[in-house]
């Protein structure tokens, strides 16, 4: 391993690589779809076809990605102050429930424009004090937020069901839901703001809340590297002690890390529940709790990789539910296959190529001296 | 002619990216003799013993180990060929006895206690031989520091070493210690054993060695008789242009009191007592100096003292800026935020951990404990641009290289972190300092421009706290000393009735008796 640089340029870091573990892990999946007796590049370009053939399938895709942003920067932003948060389902369910909740009780009294900023804060609340809970613990009892934030997300899930079933269950409905929202007081679809600009969309689940979670991520990325909050959050999570020295306490920094997680993460439930189903229901988070926590660390914990990795992730669960459907051997359990692909080779085994490249680029950067 | 020589290496290479750590090294060490090597931190002496170890190959070079040359791919091939070598930071299993950690990696066979019992014979006849007297079943983690120091040298000399390699190996120890240290390497040596000694501590070199080596740059810049050179030319060597160490002291008149401390007991979290009826006072205008060997509770003094860890027993008085007495105790706790605003500024020991945040750029690590300054702070945002300028200014003024406040906080080295952290306490004029170890790890270089700055800020009337485990420093800077054993303060002399055997006493003191 001779004359190996240690310190690469930073588009191998940020670019190549990232590209190469993709490549890898479609390599990997291609594998699988070869075994299965189909052809890989079939499945590929169907997959891609799926995710950005159309208008249709750009406004899914970025529906899905709208949910992986959130929750990835809800990890993000946890992983900054050195916690892994875990619980991203659980604040983005009971975030819903918040939104949820004051829909049910304003919107046959009060105006969509003050009801749905209302109804966003009162998500965002819910989401924060579900992360308040295990980040308490953690600050004062040393309860590892670890367990704590995963058993968060089952007390989250049957909270759920308790309050569909016994409180805002609607009397001789056999679905376990709320009723529908007044249809003033949901987010506006692309649909309909494309239409205010007299642009043709088609009728997805994409609404507003895409355009709020890139605004957190604008949010994200000032608060992290450019507020004192930042700072000192930025500080505990990378030398605790550092952090005592310079007067920092991290118990109550985690307190506050931990609450802008979960408050993140509560978005999921104002995409999902004010954007898309209009309605309370159970699952709509559907693991994108969990997708997040891949989208952070394949996006290196950073706004800007969080989306781009989100893009991948929504991608996939698009392009993977057509592929599903075009292709019939290809069943859902191996887009999820896919999926963990992914996760395996961007997340897990992210620096796998790192010694190679290093390698090949010690090699052709001296090759012009030489 | 070859076959004199223990050790020999030829053009030795290695580099690490872009550093250049060795660069063309040639060594030669006669058998049974004790030869040093100094040079600065990032000097390459400890990239050369750990090639020399077999811990990472050569880029390029030959080694020759009794005249006859030898390829290490490992440590186990270096050992194999008589080499061993007791590391700065003790390598022992602390709840292991003495018996279990000589044994730890040499087992034979599979069932342990044929080991053990063969092990014993063979300890015996090493202690025997090389007069290293360990009780061979005592646990590890209950044995002072010196002989922690004989069961690793007795650990090499078990797998068979002739050729040891002490990497600092008097950091830890007090003066006695060191002195006992000594004794064993004239043994080792009267037995045939060849030493390499690296150390940057020029009197040891000159008291036990042979002949020694000096490195700069990655390079050996001399290569001398011990006889026929003394202390300021090793020095001169080492820096690569004259050092003066001494001048910096002038007695001076002490002004008001500022800070007091009274029966400070404190407890670890294992119910240790690590402090004990702790008093202390400090003055305007002077250095008190905290002497002791490490370990022997300076750093939780330092700790209390700077509001680190809360107050169990006893209290603390600092004097504000008008004169009014702030009390500090148990219930009464202070913070570093307010005893910094109170004008309290505090270098910590641990400059890794405490002193700089590694994962930040430089200009974050300046800002460590002054965000919330008027010159940085715009409402809930920190002014980078501002903040990035006055890092600058702070590099400029400590000579902090590379002048990049964009660099990596972990990128620079010892003595220039540490310039970073000094400039930060001591732009805004501290009323009190607490310094600990200010210059472990730096190089000569910058431990000279370091003391001057402590003086300086003490001239200026700043009440200073130097605890370090060098004697040396203590020495040069401070006008009252303390010695600290067993978690007490064991003395108290003034700088003019102190001197290495009457502080190395007080040292050893409550040691003993424990």
């Amino acid at each position: 391993m001779k004359n190996v640089p240690a310190v690469l340029p930073r588009w191998i870091d940020v670019v190549l690589l990232p590209v190469l573990n993709v490549l890898m892990a479609l390599g990997a999946a291609g594998l699988v779809v070869w075994a299965i007796g189909q052809n890989p590049f079939t499945a590929v370009q169907l997959l891609v076809q799926g995710a950005f053939g159309s208008a249709l399938a750009w406004s899914y895709t970025l529906y899905y990605t709208t949910n992986f942003i959130c929750t990835g920067l809800a990890v993000a932003v946890a992983f900054h102050c050195g916690h892994f948060n875990i619980g991203a389902e659980g604040q983005g369910t009971v975030g819903g429930l918040g939104v949820g909740l004051v829909l049910l009780a304003g919107d046959a009294w009060l105006p969509g424009w003050l009801l749905v900023p209302l109804a966003l804060a009162g998500g965002l609340l819910s989401g924060a004090a579900w992360a308040f809970v295990p980040a308490w613990l953690q600050a004062r009892r040393g309860s590892h937020i670890v367990i704590t934030t995963i058993m968060f997300n089952f007390l989250a899930s049957t909270l759920m069901v308790w309050l569909l079933v016994n409180v805002v269950k609607v009397p001789g409905n056999q679905a376990v839901e709320s009723r529908l929202f007044a249809p003033g007081a949901v987010l506006p679809s692309a649909q309909a703001m494309f239409a205010a600009l007299g642009i043709e969309w088609p009728d997805t689940p994409l609404n507003l809340a895409f355009a709020i979670a890139l605004l957190a991520c604008v949010g994200v990325w000032a608060m992290l590297w450019h507020t004192r909050l930042g700072y000192a959050l930025r500080t505990v999570g990378l030398a605790a002690g550092a952090a005592r020295y310079a007067g920092i306490d991290p118990r109550r920094l985690t307190v506050v890390a931990l609450c802008i997680s979960g408050a993140l993460a509560a978005l999921v439930g104002v995409n999902e529940i004010a954007g898309v189903h209009h309605k309370l229901l159970l699952d709509f988070v559907a693991g994108a709790g969990f997708t997040g926590i891949a989208v952070a660390l394949m996006g290196r914990n950073h706004p800007v990789g969080i989306v781009l990795s989100a893009l991948l992730f929504g991608a996939l669960a698009q392009g993977g539910s057509e592929l599903v459907f075009e292709m019939p051997a290809f069943t859902r359990d191996m887009s999820v296959a896919v999926q963990g692909f992914v996760v395996l080779f961007c997340g897990a085994l992210a620096l796998l190529l790192r010694p190679p490249v290093a390698w090949v680029y010690g090699r052709l950067a001296k090759g012009p001296a030489a | 002619m070859s076959s004199e020589l223990a050790v020999e290496l030829r053009g030795i290479h290695k580099r690490f990216g872009t550093v250049h750590a060795n660069r063309g090294v040639d060594l030669s060490v006669r058998r049974g003799s004790v030869h040093g090597i100094v040079g600065e931190n990032g000097a390459g002496k400890s990239t050369l013993m750990s090639i020399l170890y077999g811990f990472y190959p050569a880029d390029e070079g030959r080694i020759a180990i009794d005249g006859e040359p030898v390829v290490l791919r490992g440590t186990h091939d270096a050992i194999t060929h008589g080499i061993g070598m007791v590391h700065q930071h003790f390598m022992l299993v602390e709840r292991f006895t003495v018996l279990e950690n000589v044994v730890l990696g040499a087992e034979q066979g599979f069932a342990l206690a044929k080991s053990l019992a063969a092990a014993r014979r063979e300890l015996q006849r090493l202690a025997d031989e090389f007069g290293l007297a360990v009780d061979p079943d005592a646990r590890v983690s209950e044995l002072p520091v010196g002989a922690l120091q004989r069961v690793e040298i007795l650990k090499a000399l078990f797998r068979g070493a002739r050729i040891l390699i002490l990497d600092e190996p008097t950091g830890v120890l007090t003066p006695q210690e060191t002195e006992a240290l000594f004794r064993v390497l004239a043994t080792l040596k009267a037995r045939g054993v060849t030493i390499l000694l690296i150390t940057h501590k020029l009197k040891e070199i000159l008291a036990v060695t042979d002949r020694v080596t000096v490195m700069r740059g990655g390079s050996v810049v001399a290569d001398r008789e011990t006889a026929q050179t003394g202390e300021a030319e090793l020095a001169e060597l080492m820096v690569g242009r004259q050092v003066q160490r001494s001048g910096l002291h002038a007695a001076r008149e002490r002004g008001e009191l500022r800070l007091q401390a009274e029966g400070l007991d404190w407890r670890d979290a294992a119910g240790v007592l690590r402090l004990q009826g702790v008093s202390l006072s400090l003055h305007a205008g002077e250095i008190v100096g905290v002497a002791g060997v490490s370990g022997n509770g300076q750093s939780e003094l330092l700790a209390l003292l700077s509001s680190l860890q809360p107050l169990q027993q006893g209290h603390l008085r600092l004097r504000d800026d008008d004169g009014a007495w702030l009390e500090f105790d148990a219930a009464h706790p202070g913070d570093p935020h307010r005893l910094r605003r109170l004008g309290v500024a505090h270098v910590p020991e641990d400059r890794h951990r405490l002193g700089l945040v590694l994962g930040f750029e430089a200009w974050e690590s300046a800002l460590l404990g002054y965000v919330d300054d008027s010159t940085v702070k715009r409402g809930p945002f920190v002014a980078g641009a501002a903040a990035r300028a006055q890092c600058r200014q702070m590099m400029e003024e400590f000579d902090v290289r590379p002048r990049n406040e964009r660099l990596g906080s972990s990128k620079f080295s010892g003595g220039n972190q540490q310039k970073l952290i000094l400039a930060r306490e001591f732009r805004r004029a501290p009323r009190v300092l607490l310094i600990g170890q200010p210059t472990r790890g730096v190089d000569i270089g910058a431990i000279e421009f370091i003391h001057r700055r402590i003086v300086a800020l003490r001239d200026a009337g700043c009440a200073v706290l130097l605890v370090s485990t060098e004697l040396d420093e203590i020495l040069a800077l401070a006008d009252r000393i303390l010695v600290m054993s067993g978690g007490r303060i064991t003395g108290e002399l003034a700088r003019s009735e102190a001197d290495e055997t009457r502080l190395g006493c007080l040292m050893g003191d409550a040691r003993a008796a424990a």
